[in-house]
């Protein structure tokens, strides 16, 4: 292999993404990231109701080059399948069906597959298929946690018992990271976590701690 | 991989020019011993001259006495040098307070945070937007007990030149010592110690197409710095290792190569990307100040799109630049100057700076505008914040 990161197919995806743009008058749509996380990733997709199937989807992308190419290949492997296989679909997956992204880069290029699942959680919403809302528990911010990407592995930071504590109160959320607060990585690690984490609808605060 | 043909990095480094090479290679070759005492042997009496003609060129551009240059490893070095130096020396005796800014290179705000470890106090001045420090705050911020002011030259990113002759004065009139970083300024603006009252300057060969891994820090005579690199008593008993003579010569070779003329150069080039690069792409905005910015940098903002995704692009298309993205970062933060002059993280990730050398002509400057057009095109295409653009 080249020392060059990027697979040759993550260069042609990035040189030509497919099914870029929105979808006029979508099924469902989600917008993940945020222009301060440095990556934003825009998903329409268009459901055929009979067979529960993405007829069409479409996206966008705010990010770096594995975001874009991730983007690009996640509306390739969508396409077509039942709404069940394409929020199976994991980031894992789009990265080989890439030729494999850099571990560092994995925080990036998840958006896309969050995006996706986003997008179909957006249409059965809409649909009335989902359950009511759930409290926020541990399990929960443990459950986001592992969409948090760990830079110095390429793995999520519960995967790589990064995560020493975490207790939720009256609203409030606390992480304890397994780093000390100089790490290289601390205040990107801090960002995602609490960009995760945030959203939650009974969340109000979220405080990342880091051990010495 | 892809092949570069238009480098425009040459603040991270610099081509080595041939006659430096040239200038070097008897160091290598011929004259390869330790430098020695007058009283040792001939190739060691004949490598210290060498190391001693080439303090005496750098000393005489800074206009400094010779034995007020001391050669290091790079700038990183200078800057710990200088910082921890004076920390040493005076953190027992004066106090415990040093003054920098927020968009200091690593080498001046980690060498402040790694002291802060260790019970400093450290004040880390705000910027203006265009990255211009305000010598009164300076003046506010000097207490009894601060020992050392860090304010570099010329910023690493942006470009912006400081007011350093009145910061050093104030400096001066308080009885403060004084550091300034001018790894991006020696050379290519006045910098001498004689106007500047700086006690402790931070120069370095690898931004005017010199050797990499040679450096120097002028100390004004009587400075109290501490010896941390322990070992053998060389440079003045100021810095111990074996001395890198063919850095040094190198480094002197490519001090002298540098000339006006091709600061004006690299100035016009600069105006060129920069003029049309703000007229002709909309959504961008400056970064640094317009006119007190060194004649090499250019930083401007593409709004909407990422920076490496510009980065990569160009690099497809052969050319080289940099970017404060969180995405090119070893860090996987966005740019710090950014930030520090008041810029949000969509400002930093769009950020691409384009630093100029001896080897770029105003074509390569008016194809890197005309790459960089299409490129920040192409990519507003596919980005949700892009509408309309």
């Amino acid at each position: 292999m080249s020392k060059f990161p990027y697979s040759d197919l993550v260069l042609e995806h990035f040189k030509h993404p497919r099914n870029v743009g929105e979808i006029e008058d979508p099924d469902g749509k989600a917008m993940e990231g945020s222009p301060a996380c440095g990556d934003m990733v825009s998903v329409h997709i268009k459901v055929d109701e009979a067979t529960k199937t993405i007829s069409d989807i479409k996206f966008q992308s705010y990010g770096c080059a594995s975001n874009i190419a991730t983007g690009s290949i996640i509306t390739e492997l969508a396409k077509g399948k039942t709404l069940e296989e394409a929020k199976k679909i994991t980031w894992k997956q789009a990265s080989e069906a890439l030729g494999g992204l850099p571990p560092i880069k994995a925080h990036c290029s998840v958006l896309a597959v969050e995006g996706l699942r986003s997008a179909i959680r957006d249409y059965e919403e809409r649909h009335g298929l989902v359950a009511e809302k759930v409290p926020t528990t541990r399990e929960v911010v443990e459950k986001r946690l592992k969409k948090v990407m760990n830079p110095l592995s390429g793995l999520d930071l519960v995967r790589t018992k990064l995560v020493s504590e975490i207790e939720v109160k009256d609203g409030k959320v606390k992480v304890v990271i397994d780093l000390p607060p100089g790490h290289q990585f601390a205040n990107a690690i801090r960002e995602e976590v609490v960009e995760k984490i945030e959203p939650l609808w009974d969340v109000e605060e979220v405080e990342v701690v880091f051990t010495e | 991989m892809f092949e570069t043909s238009v480098y425009l990095d040459n603040a991270s480094s610099t081509r080595l020019d041939e006659r430096v090479m040239e200038a070097m290679k008897p160091y290598f070759f011929e004259v390869y011993a330790v430098a020695t005492s007058e009283f040792g042997y001939s190739m060691g009496i004949e490598a210290k001259e060498a190391l001693t003609g080439a303090r005496e060129k750098l000393a005489g551009m800074l206009r400094a006495g010779p034995e007020e240059v001391v050669f290091t490893s790079g700038s990183t070095e200078s800057s710990n040098m200088a910082i921890k130096g004076v920390a040493l020396a005076l953190g027992k005796k004066k106090g415990r307070h040093i003054i920098t800014t927020k968009i200091e290179d690593f080498p001046v705000l980690h060498s402040a945070r790694a002291l802060e470890r260790d019970g400093f106090e450290v004040t880390y001045l705000e910027v203006d937007g265009d990255g211009i420090v305000d010598p009164d705050r300076l003046g506010e911020a000097i207490r009894k007990e601060t020992i050392l002011v860090s304010i570099q030259h010329a910023n690493q990113e942006i470009g912006t030149v400081q007011d350093v002759e009145a910061i050093g004065q104030i400096c001066m009139d308080r009885h403060v010592l004084f550091h300034t970083d001018a790894t991006h300024t020696f050379r290519r603006l006045p910098i001498d110690a004689d106007r500047v009252p700086a006690d402790l300057i931070t120069i370095s060969a690898h931004t005017i197409h010199g050797p990499r891994g040679v450096g120097g820090l002028y100390i004004r005579e009587k400075t109290p710095i501490a010896k941390w690199m322990d070992g053998g008593y060389q440079e003045f008993d100021r810095r111990a290792g074996l001395e890198n003579i063919p850095g040094a010569v190198g480094f002197a070779a490519a001090a002298e190569l540098v000339t006006f003329d091709e600061n004006e150069r690299l100035r016009s080039m600069r105006d060129r990307i920069l003029d049309r690069a703000l007229t002709e792409i909309s959504a961008t905005t400056l970064n640094g100040h317009r006119e007190k910015r060194t004649p090499q940098n250019a930083n401007v903002t593409f709004h909407l799109v990422e920076g490496e995704s510009i980065t990569l692009h160009l690099d497809m298309r052969g050319f080289a630049v940099s970017t404060g993205s969180a995405c090119f970062s070893r860090s996987l933060e966005a740019s710090h100057v950014i930030a520090g002059i008041g810029g949000d993280h969509e400002r930093a990730h769009g950020s691409v700076r384009f630093t100029l050398g001896r080897y770029n002509t105003m074509e390569e400057a008016n194809a890197v505008v005309d790459a960089i057009s299409e490129v920040v095109k192409s990519l507003r295409k596919i980005s949700p914040l892009g509408k309309g653009k």
